[in-house]
């Protein structure tokens, strides 16, 4: 396979999860806003800083969510915006066309004007219409892939690069909220906190999920295995990489040879396994996320390396 | 003649490039009046292999690499045996037919004012009428550098009054095309200029076609014919066409390039083996 | 009035076309317009939706399609063979030439500075063996009918002819809906198109490669009109797509840059104009091409395919000249005529085609796609004084050729079967030997009496068939 079509694939499948992600941001900003005090908190800072866009803001003082909106929803210069997401997922998309399905370029063609021309206050009016719209685009494709895609090596690529974004970006969400979810920082206790987690599990779409593993008792540290290393939902990390090193060997096998970045793989999800049963917040949970961060970060790299990108 | 050059190409590069890719007309051309006596075309000390000879007879060369570097050095040396000629070309192992070279460009269109200076020479027989042309471009365009790109037009530079060998030898074919006079781009070394100023820089100069002489070499920056202390190195129908080295980069944009061309008479033969021994 | 293909003098309709005439009666007018609804339905749900002959437009434009197909008789088609290899041979030849000795231009059959004066002409190739002296593996030659026997050259496409995906999906879909017309097996399939283009590609390997010749094709990318039809051709001949950062050389050979690695590419059916092959051999402007691509061909690492320069045989000022090339080269008469061209860079013509200008059709020698040409029968006084000027003012950039009583082809129009006038496209493959389908791509004008057959003017495509017996 060309590597062209391989980097393509990588990273349409990566942008189309990022627009997912960044809506799914954008949705746990506005149930934060509501809940009392969030003004003092400056949630939507928050929001900024997990998708890395905080330099985007224009003045200081309190992030209100019309900024957020127009930087993370619209502003085509912001590579993590959603609208540049689907037009870059739709661009790599388009060059290689002749290895999607009917049905997944469509999903891809329909969606990149769907924000041309809407300024930040027709979307704020309708936020969580157009946020839905975004997450079901990313789903029809999805679905397309899954249902209609030749299993060579380009679906395994789509995968990783979906997997690789879905990861990192769960990564992101802990790191930024990882002091809601420590027993010692002083705003915990009380009814906010317990919003504030599962403000956290619904941007992931895990809420009754979670309850389903752990019923109905929230504790940070059941919180945080869950989003690690559970390995049964679909956002944690841990069920991220492991689809990424399934991928991966399918790759290793084709092209003959395992390469650095099988074992990345595997190291990041045995650091995961182990850190089971509140070994994160023991450990320190900032630290225990960024290294994560590092690895999955060194994991594409070592993927573009390794095929050549 | 014997003369020695070291002509030195370097290529800076912003970031690091990850893909370099270069033409380099880099090879003393084989004839009658010059032969290399060894020649050796290096980049970043890799030895560069020499191509079969092109469609107008002149070597090249190609350096392809991938991988980051920040720094592109062309090294071109050895030694070139001269004969004076009295600016008759001759002796190319591969000619392409002449009509060819009446072909104008984007940077020799022969526009009114060249026509009228072409059109206004009175010499019947070719060769003084082609010394008259010499002599007319140098009048027309006074030596200057820093005034002309080497995107600059024969038309434009006439119009400025001003440029460079360039301009000069673009000016001269072009003007001698108009004529029905088959005239080419020549690129290569000169030992000095008519002042002894010895070139730091690739010289340029045009060879017209004269029916039972074949090609004659003319110099219009110096108003002479070509002579023992030219080399020639490559030909085109314009600078683009003949210049001694192409590139292209990928991944970063070029932010210096240096030149040094040394030319000098070289020391005799015996010497030059004592240092090949040591 | 034109001959219609359909008919015989007498006005019954010829054998060839019997089947045809006997299915449209049993289909009746109703029922073949909805069948030609869902003809388009399907071509634009598969999305076949290209230009032809790089005419520009919007790439994603639906070709209108004709459902009823242009027939030759096993006759005429072996004629046309005949005639098409002949002129294949002629061109291939007349390239060898001029990029050596250049004899015919020696003998004064072509003046030389219409060759080596013209851009097509490379100087770069001046020399060079391509192997097996190919230089142009696919030509395509427009043609058209004007009598029973009567078949003239409209004009040669010696680099990249496009269009050949339409004779295959014209013909898949027509398969597709009316399996019953083929059942019997008269006509002559096409469907081998892509596997002889691939052994004609494999055969022209450079002397650098070893073993099987691996294949690729050079597109210039998405955004390219033709893009559709480069996809469909690599998926059916099973060979990478390639664009040119795809690309790139190292010793002397092109590799392709793939997740496993370089791999080397042997032969590159290239879809990308001379001047964006390789920015270091041909425009220096152009960020384009692979660099270094022009040396690696030259010095034997690998086979571009048509070769550069190869452009200079289609030139319409070269036109004229092929029945000569044809004589000169094979010792034989042209078997397909050319049209009568007046060349305005001639004293003669220029006055001629001035004087005649209301009666003739004028083309730019560099146009194509039918526009800035001229028809002065269906033009007014005005705007044929607007062309005269044109010409006037640069008269070698045009040539004259006088109105061709083109023939007519039976085609769907909304009351029943309409005569409109078409052209044809066949695509003769050169490789070690030559290979021609019996078939091509029949261009037809939608619009009564038009003339113009490009798509970009209201033109269409249908279904060729040759019968076998």
């Amino acid at each position: 396979m060309l590597s062209r079509t391989a980097d393509n694939l990588f990273w349409m499948a990566r942008y189309l999860e990022r627009a997912e992600c960044t809506a799914r941001l954008l949705t746990m900003g506005q149930r934060m806003a509501v809940l009392p005090g969030s003004a003092y908190r400056d949630e939507w800072r928050s929001v900024l800083r997990v998708t890395g866009c905080e330099s985007f803001l224009k003045g200081s003082g309190p992030v209100s969510e019309a900024d957020v909106v127009g930087i993370l929803l619209l502003d085509p210069e912001n590579p993590a915006s959603i609208q540049s997401c689907l037009v870059r997922a739709r661009a790599n998309g388009r060059s290689v066309r002749t290895k999607l399905t009917q049905e997944m370029w469509e999903a891809l063609n329909m969606s990149w004007r769907h924000f041309e021309g809407c300024t930040v206050a027709d979307a704020l009016q309708e936020l969580p219409v157009h946020l839905d719209w975004v997450k079901t685009r990313a789903s029809v494709f999805r679905g397309a892939m899954e249902t209609g895609m030749m299993r060579h090596a380009g679906h395994d690529f789509a995968r990783i690069g979906g997997a690789l974004e879905r990861a990192q970006m769960t990564l992101r969400l802990l790191d930024v909220k990882y002091y809601v979810l420590l027993p010692e920082t002083d705003v915990v206790g009380g009814g906010r906190d317990h919003y504030q987690w599962t403000s956290v599990l619904h941007a992931l779409s895990g809420i009754r999920a979670y309850h389903h593993v752990y019923g109905g008792v929230h504790t940070p540290a059941q919180i945080v295995d869950f989003l690690m290393v559970n390995r049964t939902f679909p956002r944690s990390v841990a069920f991220c990489v492991d689809q990424m090193r399934t991928h991966l060997v399918r790759l290793a096998k084709e092209h003959g040879a395992r390469s650095s970045c099988n074992e990345t793989a595997d190291e990041l999800f045995a650091l995961l396994k182990a850190g089971r049963n509140g070994v994160f917040i023991e450990r320190g949970l900032h630290e225990s996320v960024q290294h994560c961060l590092l690895l999955t970060n060194r994991l594409a790299t070592e993927i573009a390396d390794s095929y050549h990108f | 003649m014997e003369l020695a050059v070291r002509h030195q190409t370097t290529y800076r590069y912003a970031t690091p490039a990850n893909q370099v890719s270069l033409l380099l007309r880099l090879y003393p051309s084989l004839l009658d009046c010059q032969r290399a006596r060894s020649w050796e075309v290096t980049v970043n000390g890799t030895p560069v292999t020499e191509f079969p000879l092109n469609a107008f007879g002149d070597g090249e060369g190609f350096y392809h690499r991938r991988g980051t570097f920040s720094e592109m050095e062309i090294v071109a040396t050895g030694t070139v045996e001269t004969q004076e000629r009295h600016g008759i070309v001759s002796g190319f192992l591969q000619e392409a037919p002449l009509p060819i070279f009446l072909r104008q460009t984007q940077l020799t269109q022969p526009e009114a004012a060249i026509r009228a200076l072409a059109r206004s020479l009175t010499e019947s027989e070719p060769i003084p009428r082609l010394h008259a042309l010499s002599a007319r471009v140098r009048e027309a365009i006074t030596y200057e550098s820093g005034i002309t790109t080497a995107a600059t037009s024969a038309a434009e530079a006439l119009a400025l009054g001003r440029g460079v060998c360039q301009d000069h030898t673009h000016l001269f074919v072009s003007a001698a095309r108009s004529l029905g006079i088959p005239a080419r781009y020549v690129s290569g070394y000169l030992l000095a200029d008519e002042a002894g100023h010895a070139l730091r820089e690739t010289h340029a100069w045009a060879e017209a076609w004269v029916d039972g002489l074949g090609w004659v070499g003319f110099d219009a920056t110096n108003g002479l014919c070509v002579t023992e202390m030219y080399v020639r190195l490559c030909s085109g129908l314009d600078a683009h066409d003949a210049a001694p080295v192409r590139g292209s980069v990928y991944g970063t944009t070029e932010i210096g390039i240096q030149a040094d061309v040394m030319i000098s008479l070289a020391a005799p033969s015996g010497s030059q083996q004592v240092q090949q021994q040591q | 009035m034109s001959f219609f293909e359909m008919h015989d003098p007498a006005g019954s309709v010829r054998d060839c076309y019997a089947e045809v005439q006997r299915w449209i009666d049993d289909t009746g007018v109703a029922g073949l317009h909805r069948r030609l609804d869902e003809a388009e339905a399907i071509f634009r749900r598969i999305g076949i939706t290209f230009a032809v002959y790089g005419e520009g437009g919007d790439p994603e434009r639906l070709i209108p399609f004709d459902l009823l197909p242009r027939i030759f008789s096993r006759l005429e088609w072996q004629r046309l063979d005949q005639g098409i290899r002949q002129r294949a041979q002629a061109l291939n030849a007349f390239l060898y030439d001029v990029y050596h000795r250049g004899e015919i231009l020696r003998a004064g059959l072509i003046p030389q500075d219409l060759v080596y004066q013209n851009e097509a002409f490379r100087p770069e190739m001046i020399g060079f063996d391509p192997p097996g002296r190919v230089y142009s593996h696919i030509v395509g030659i427009d043609i058209v009918r004007t009598g029973p026997d009567r078949f003239e050259v409209l004009e040669d496409n010696c680099r990249t002819p496009s269009g050949v995906s339409y004779m295959l999906e014209n013909r898949e879909i027509m398969t597709r809906m009316f399996p019953d017309l083929f059942s019997r097996g008269r006509v002559t399939p096409v469907d081998n198109y892509p596997a002889q283009l691939l052994r004609t590609l494999k055969e022209v390997a450079p002397p650098a490669c070893t073993g099987d010749p691996v294949v690729v094709l050079l597109t210039p990318g998405s955004l390219n009109s033709a893009y559709y039809e480069h996809s469909y051709l690599a998926d059916l001949m099973g060979i990478e797509l390639v664009e040119p950062v795809d690309l790139f050389v190292e010793d002397g050979r092109v590799w392709k840059k793939t997740t496993a690695g370089p791999k080397a590419v042997d032969v590159i059916y290239r879809r990308i104009d001379d001047d964006y092959l390789d920015p270091l051999a041909f425009r220096p402007d152009s960020l384009l091409g692979v660099p270094g691509l022009f040396h690696a061909y030259r010095s034997g690492g690998v086979t571009l395919c048509s070769a550069p320069g190869a452009g200079i045989a289609d030139d319409k000022a070269i036109y004229v000249y092929v029945p000569e090339m044809i004589r000169f080269y094979l010792g034989e008469e042209p078997i397909l005529a050319n049209i009568p061209t007046w060349q305005c860079g001639t004293k003669d013509g220029l006055a001629y085609v001035l004087e005649h200008l209301s009666e003739l059709v004028a083309k730019e020698v560099h146009g194509s796609g039918g526009y800035g040409m001229l028809i002065g029968p269906k033009s007014t006084a005005a705007e044929i004084a607007t062309y005269a000027d044109r010409i006037r003012a640069n008269p070698s950039g045009f040539i004259a050729q006088p109105t061709l009583d083109l023939s007519t082809v039976p085609t769907l129009g909304e009351a029943g079967v309409v005569r409109r006038h078409a052209d044809f496209r066949p695509y003769c493959l050169v490789g070690k030997r030559m290979r021609l389908v019996a078939g091509g791509l029949t261009r037809v004008a939608l619009t009564e009496g038009s003339l113009v057959v490009n798509s970009s003017q209201g033109g269409g495509v249908k279904d060729t068939w040759v019968l076998r017996d």
